[in-house]
């Protein structure tokens, strides 16, 4: 085996659903969640693990942390099997729901970090550094005496991530960090967990629905659809996969017809307002400068592919191979 | 201070915040302490000595019961509605995923909210039940420590009662009707509206060996001075017993519970 610090291995989760059908007569029926993943993330390595709502990312974390047993399939992290030994793997990694709180509802932070303290056993001065650090970083200096209920969305996310770092996990996986959050906020995060990657070396895997999230701070990205891997590779490559296409909106001063450009098709028009659609492998710096060599512009703006159109675009796509 | 130590402090402190609440609980003990006081004298007027009490201890038994109400959570609540919800909504698989064991966790809590309950909601009604009516108090301090002991134990059984209601949820999904059947078999089988030992024949044997009946009834008697010397541990052995008994039964259940159940959502 290679040295991966996470390691899947044919990994599968089969669920059993009953559904009515009829008045009292219950159908079963197995809903394969993860169907066959394998994968493995060396230490170090910060991937963005994406994939349209139940296409099975929560489910394959929920493995990784040991509360679901996988029903086939080999599965490692830092060498253990997670829900084996469950208790001892929650000391090595920390784990963030974006949609959930580790925190306690009632507590000022302080106290909730006191209680993390207490169950992962973390040495004091360990403790001090590390608290410190994630105060500094994630501005959470004035937030420490405030009970959890009363923090905004943004505050309760930083101080969820803190608490997930103060006992030095090796691996940490984000469930939708920035689901929620404000732009400000957004980027706070994503400065921050840049730096615990590269600074730290920590293993990171991010869950996300913003396609932004995945370009500023993963170099490898995989994708899930019906609990399949359907890539694994680098951003850039994934929109040349996936075809995906960004859009020059550009206002002219006034109506023209459909311009013309090469590598790039007018997909409509309105007014003095046109799309113009080209593939989000190449660069809007040429088309620009020609636009505007050719016709009076007023105003231009790019808008980037939105992930699920090219995930959707790609399982269409594999499924026409298969 | 160990972790489980530490939940506890938190679980006092929070329940300790919620002072208004506090109040209208102790004004809410009172006046249930009350009335049901004036019903026992009704009813010890005409059949002085039932159940082996008389009118004093039958009295004292009231406010008791008033005093012990919460703390040994007769009608559910505490960490109960909380973990229920948290495995509805799928929270509790930040539980689960933390290197602390689950059961021992709000256990430590439980325990936290009973002390503070025992102080905030329990030492006002048993005050002003003594201050109005003649109470059989205990007669050496060994009694009151006794009682205390066998008031933390009877929390520990109810506590595992409730834990077990509360792993329903893990199949059931809502916790509602159970937790209202436990409601009521709680009230009636712990001596809460009367002293099990006044049930006639095998209602009143079988009351008295279920578990309901180690959260009032038992140290009550020790209170009232009716167990002592080798019945005295009998009674706290009798608790002992259930409290290990219902905390395996639901470690046994919450491994199933974990293993087998989909953590909801997410």
């Amino acid at each position: 085996m290679s040295d991966g610090l996470i390691e899947l291995d044919g990994v599968e989760k089969v669920f059993d659903v009953r559904r009515r059908a009829g008045l009292l007569r219950r159908e079963r029926r197995q809903v394969r969640a993860v169907d066959g993943i394998s994968f493995t993330v060396p230490r170090g390595e910060m991937v963005g693990y994406i994939g349209p709502n139940g296409a099975g990312k929560s489910t394959t974390i929920k493995m990784l942390t040991g509360i679901l047993t996988p029903s086939g399939g080999r599965l490692r992290v830092a060498g253990i099997d997670p829900s084996r030994e469950r208790t001892r793997l929650a000391r090595r990694i920390g784990v963030v729901f974006g949609q959930r709180t580790t925190l306690w509802w009632d507590l000022p932070l302080r106290d909730s970090y006191q209680l993390v303290r207490r169950m992962y056993r973390i040495p004091d001065d360990r403790y001090r550094v590390n608290l410190e650090r994630c105060v500094e970083l994630l501005d959470l200096r004035d937030l420490l005496e405030v009970p959890v209920r009363q923090l905004s969305l943004g505050q309760r996310m930083r101080g969820d991530i803190a608490a997930a770092l103060l006992h030095d996990p090796e691996v940490l996986y984000l469930d939708e960090p920035t689901i929620g959050l404000d732009v400000v906020s957004k980027a706070k995060v994503r400065e921050f967990l840049r730096s615990v990657n590269t600074e730290q070396g920590m293993t990171v895997l991010l869950t996300t629905h913003d396609l932004t999230d995945i370009e500023q701070l993963c170099s490898r990205v995989m994708v899930i659809d019906h609990g399949r891997l359907m890539y694994d590779g680098g951003l850039a490559e994934l929109h040349a996969v996936g075809e995906s296409e960004r859009t020059l909106v550009v206002d002219f001063e006034r109506e023209l017809p459909p311009v013309e450009l090469p590598g790039a098709r007018c997909e409509r028009v309105d007014g003095p307002r046109q799309w113009l659609v080209f593939p989000a492998g190449s660069s809007a710096a040429p088309l620009v400068a020609e636009l505007a060599a050719r016709h009076p512009v007023v105003d231009l703006s790019v808008r980037e592919p939105v992930i699920e159109d090219v995930i959707a675009r790609m399982y269409a796509e594999s499924s026409a191979v298969v | 201070m160990s972790l489980y130590a530490a939940v506890a402090v938190s679980g006092f402190r929070r329940h300790s915040t919620y002072r208004v609440a506090t109040a209208a609980g102790i004004f809410t003990n009172t006046v249930f302490g009350l009335i049901m006081a004036y019903t026992y004298i009704a009813l010890w007027d005409q059949r002085p000595h039932l159940g082996g009490y008389d009118q004093s201890m039958a009295i004292t038994y009231v406010w008791i019961g008033q005093a012990l109400f919460i703390t040994v959570a007769v009608l559910g609540g505490g960490f109960q509605d909380e973990l229920i919800e948290r495995i509805r909504s799928g929270d509790v698989a930040i539980d689960l995923y933390r290197p602390a064991d689950l059961q021992a966790w709000w256990l430590a809590s439980d325990l936290g909210r009973a002390a503070f309950h025992l102080i905030g909601r329990g030492i006002v009604p048993m005050l002003f039940g003594a201050l109005f009516f003649d109470l059989t108090m205990p007669g050496t301090p060994l009694t009151w420590v006794f009682f205390i002991l066998s008031v933390a134990i009877g929390v520990v059984v109810s506590f595992a009662l409730r834990y077990l209601v509360v792993l329903s949820a893990f199949w059931l999904m809502d916790g509602g009707g159970v937790t209202t059947i436990s409601g009521l078999a709680t009230m009636f089988f712990s001596g809460m509206l009367l002293p099990l030992n006044v049930f006639p024949g095998t209602l009143g044997e079988v009351a008295r060996l279920l578990p309901w009946s180690a959260l009032l009834q038992v140290p009550a008697d020790i209170f009232l001075g009716v167990h002592t010397g080798s019945g005295l541990l009998k009674a706290l052995a009798f608790q002992a017993g259930w409290a290990v008994v219902l905390l395996g039964t639901g470690r046994a259940l919450q491994a199933v519970a974990t293993r087998k159940v989909v953590v909801q959502g997410g």
